[in-house]
C-alpha cells in the first residue's frame, strides 16, 4: 500500500520534463528579451560611431562632471540612508513604542509615490514660492537647483531601501538574542554590534546595493529639483536624456554605458563580498549562541 | 536599557552650501530642451569677444524652465521656444511686461515654422497642408496636449484651413479632424515623434519645426528623408528676455543685455542659421539664400488674435483642440 502510494505520489507542478524545460525556456527567453537585449544594445549603440566618439563623449567636461556628481550624490545619500535604514529597522523590530506601526507606513511612502511627486513636493517646500524658500533665499542658502536639492531628492526616493530589506528579516529573527545579550549586561551598542548587525549583514549589503543603484539611476525627482544646469547640476541620468534629445544618440548611449558599468561593478562587488564573507557567517552565530548559553 | 537608543533614528542631515556670491562675469541661460548645440556654439563665440565671461546653460522644456525660475532657478536670461512661457514669467514678476520691445523683432532673434519631412523621393507626393487630409497619407506629430511643437503644427494647419475655407469653421474643423484621424501614433514629445517616423518608419510625413527637419536630415542622411516646405506656415518665434528680478540680484543686467544683443549680431545670426534657424540679419539671410526656400508666414496675432485668445479658444480644457482630438 505504502509502496504504491510512494510510487503514485501526486505529481507536483513542473515534475514533467516537458513542463520543466518549457518553463526554463520561457524564463531564459524573457531574460534575454527584457534584460540582456537592452544591455547589449547600450554597448552596441555606444560604440556605433566608433571608439573616438565614445572617448570624446566620456572625456567631455560635462559628462565627466555628470559622472562625478552622480558618484558624489551616492557617496552622501547611501551612507545616510544606510544609517537611517538600520536605525529605523532596529527601532521598529526590537522595541515597542507608541506609533511604531505608523512609522512603518511612513517609511514605505517613498516606495509607493512616484518620484516626480517627490520632486514637486520639494519644490513646494524649498522653492521660492514654497514654505521655507523665502527664508532660505534671504540667508543666501540654495537648496533647490543646486547639489543639496539633488542629494535630498535622491535620499527621499531611496530612504526605504535598506529598512525594507532589514525589517522582515529582523522580525523573523525575533528579539531573543538581543534580550539574552542585554540580560547578560551587554550595553545597547555592544548588543547591536555583536548580535544584531552580524545577523542581518547580508540583507544589509543587499539593501545598500539596491539603494546605491537607485540613487545613481534616479531621474524623476532629481529632474524636477536639479535645474538641469550643464556642468553643475546635471546628473548622469539627466545628462543622458539631454544628449538623447539632442540627436546625440551615440553620446547618450556612451553615457548610459558608464551608468550601466557602475551598476555592474556594484553587483560584482556585492557578489565578491558575499563570497569572501561566506566562510565567516558560521563562526558568528555560535558567538551569539554562546552569549545565550552563558545566560542560562 | 538606554532609552535614547529607542529613538536612535538617524535623521538626514541637511547639506547646505551658501550660494556663492555671483560675479557679474557669469550668466545662466535657461533654454529649451533641444538647444544644447546651438548655444554651445553661440556661447563660444560670445566669450571670444568677452574674455573671462562664463555662460552656464540649463536645458529643459520651457514650461518646466519657467516654473523652475519662479521656484528659484537663478537664470539671468531665458532663450525659449514658447512665447507663453515668457508671459508666465511676466505674470510672476520676473520679466518686465514690455520685454518684447526690449529687443528687435518681438525679442525673437531667430525664428522657424512647422514644416514637413517626408521619405526620400517623396513617394506620396506630399506638397502642402491639403495633402495631410488625404486618405492615403499618415502624418506623424506629437500629442498637441503635451507638446508645444505639436501645438504649432495644429495652429499652422488651422491657419492654412482658415484661408483655404474662407473661415468656414465647420470645414476647418472637419479638415483638422481628418488629419488627426490619420495620425498613427501620438508621441509625447518632438524627439519621440522623430524616432517613430525615422527609426520605426511609421507614417508618411513628419511635421515639426523647419530647423528640426534640417537637423534630422543631417542626422539620418538625405537618402532616407527629405524636407518639404508647405505653401504657407505659422511663424514660430524663439523669444529671449532678461530675467530682470534675477539679473538685478546678480548685478548682471548689462552683461545679460549684451549677451542677448549678440544673438542679433552678424556672428550670432550666422551661427543660428547654421543650426537651421531663419534669421533677420540681411547679410546672413543673403548668405544662406539657397538653403532657405521662400515661404509665406502668418503670425499668431493676425490669424488668431494673440496667444491668450488661443489659450482660451483652442487649448483650454473643452476648447477646440479637445473637441477635435477627442473626436478621433
Amino acid at each position: 500500500m505504502s509502496a504504491i502510494a510512494t510510487r503514485r505520489k501526486p505529481p507536483r507542478i513542473g515534475d514533467g520534463p516537458v513542463f520543466r524545460r518549457s518553463l526554463i525556456g520561457v524564463v531564459l527567453v524573457l531574460v534575454a528579451i527584457l534584460i540582456l537585449a537592452p544591455l547589449i544594445i547600450i554597448g552596441v549603440e555606444a560604440f556605433s560611431k566608433g571608439w573616438q566618439v565614445y572617448r570624446d563623449t566620456i572625456a567631455h567636461p560635462d559628462t565627466r562632471h555628470a559622472i562625478m556628481l552622480t558618484v558624489l550624490t551616492a557617496l552622501v545619500a547611501v551612507p545616510v540612508n544606510t544609517a537611517f535604514g538600520i536605525a529605523a529597522a532596529w527601532a521598529i523590530t526590537k522595541f515597542d513604542f507608541w506609533g511604531r506601526r505608523f512609522l512603518l507606513v511612513v517609511i514605505e511612502i517613498p516606495f509607493s509615490i512616484s518620484p516626480i511627486v517627490a520632486g514637486v513636493a520639494y519644490l513646494f517646500v524649498y522653492g521660492l514660492q514654497g514654505i521655507f524658500g523665502p527664508v532660505l533665499d534671504a540667508y543666501g542658502i540654495k537648496i533647490l537647483f543646486a547639489i543639496p536639492g539633488i542629494i535630498l531628492a535622491s535620499m527621499f526616493v531611496t530612504a526605504p531601501f535598506v529598512a525594507r530589506e532589514l525589517i522582515p528579516l529582523m522580525q523573523a529573527q525575533g528579539r531573543d538574542l538581543e534580550e539574552a545579550a542585554t540580560s547578560l549586561g551587554a550595553s545597547g551598542w555592544r548588543t547591536f554590534f555583536a548580535v544584531t548587525l552580524p545577523n542581518v549583514k547580508w540583507a544589509l549589503l543587499y539593501g545598500v546595493v539596491l539603494c546605491n543603484a537607485r540613487v545613481m539611476g534616479e531621474f524623476g525627482a532629481v529632474s524636477v529639483v536639479s535645474g538641469n544646469i550643464r556642468g553643475q547640476t546635471n546628473t548622469l541620468p539627466l545628462h543622458i536624456e539631454l544628449l538623447y534629445h539632442d540627436y546625440q544618440a551615440a553620446g547618450a548611449f556612451a553615457s548610459a554605458s558608464i551608468l550601466a558599468l557602475i551598476a555592474v561593478f556594484t553587483i560584482i562587488a556585492k557578489v565578491a563580498l558575499e563570497r569572501q564573507g561566506a566562510g565567516r557567517v558560521r563562526p558568528r552565530a555560535p558567538e551569539a549562541a554562546n552569549l545565550a548559553e552563558k545566560a542560562s | 536599557m538606554n532609552r535614547l537608543l529607542i529613538l536612535g533614528t538617524a535623521f538626514a542631515a541637511l547639506f547646505v552650501t551658501p550660494a556663492l556670491a555671483q560675479e557679474p562675469n557669469k550668466l545662466l541661460n535657461a533654454s529649451y530642451d533641444i538647444a544644447r548645440e546651438i548655444f554651445a556654439a553661440e556661447n563660444e563665440a560670445f566669450i571670444k569677444s568677452h574674455p573671462g565671461v562664463t555662460i552656464d546653460q540649463s536645458h529643459a522644456g520651457t514650461s518646466k524652465q519657467a516654473r523652475s525660475i519662479v521656484e528659484g532657478l537663478e537664470a539671468d536670461v531665458v532663450t525659449f521656444n514658447q512665447v507663453t512661457d515668457v508671459e508666465f514669467l511676466v505674470k510672476q514678476g520676473f520679466v518686465s511686461a514690455d520685454w518684447q520691445k526690449a529687443f528687435p523683432n518681438n525679442a525673437s532673434p531667430f525664428y522657424s515654422f512647422p514644416s514637413f519631412l517626408v521619405r526620400a523621393g517623396n513617394p506620396k507626393n506630399i506638397k502642402d497642408w491639403s495633402d495631410l487630409a488625404r486618405d492615403d497619407v499618415h502624418a506623424v506629430f506629437p500629442n498637441p496636449k503635451t507638446s508645444g511643437n505639436a501645438r504649432y503644427t495644429y495652429l499652422a494647419a488651422y491657419a492654412w484651413a482658415k484661408e483655404a475655407y474662407g473661415g468656414d469653421e465647420e470645414k476647418i474643423e472637419a479638415f483638422i479632424a481628418k488629419i488627426f484621424d490619420n495620425v498613427p501614433v501620438f508621441d509625447t514629445g518632438g524627439r519621440a515623434a522623430t524616432t517613430t517616423f525615422v527609426e520605426r518608419e511609421t507614417g508618411d510625413v513628419l511635421i515639426t519645426f523647419e530647423a528640426e527637419t534640417r537637423s534630422i536630415v543631417k542626422q539620418y542622411g538625405a537618402d532616407k528623408v527629405e524636407s518639404v516646405i508647405p505653401s504657407v506656415s505659422l511663424l514660430a518665434e524663439f523669444p529671449v528676455a532678461v530675467v530682470d528680478k534675477v539679473a538685478k540680484k546678480h548685478g548682471s543686467e548689462t552683461l545679460a543685455k549684451s549677451y542677448l544683443d549678440f544673438l542679433y549680431s552678424e556672428d550670432g545670426q550666422r551661427i543660428a542659421a547654421e543650426f537651421g534657424h531663419r534669421v533677420h540679419n540681411d547679410k546672413v539671410v543673403a548668405e544662406f539664400k539657397d538653403e532657405f526656400p521662400e515661404i509665406r508666414l502668418v503670425n499668431v496675432d493676425d490669424v488668431f488674435g494673440g496667444w491668450s485668445k488661443i489659450q482660451t479658444e483652442h487649448f483650454s480644457s473643452g476648447g477646440t483642440l479637445d473637441k477635435l482630438y477627442g473626436s478621433r
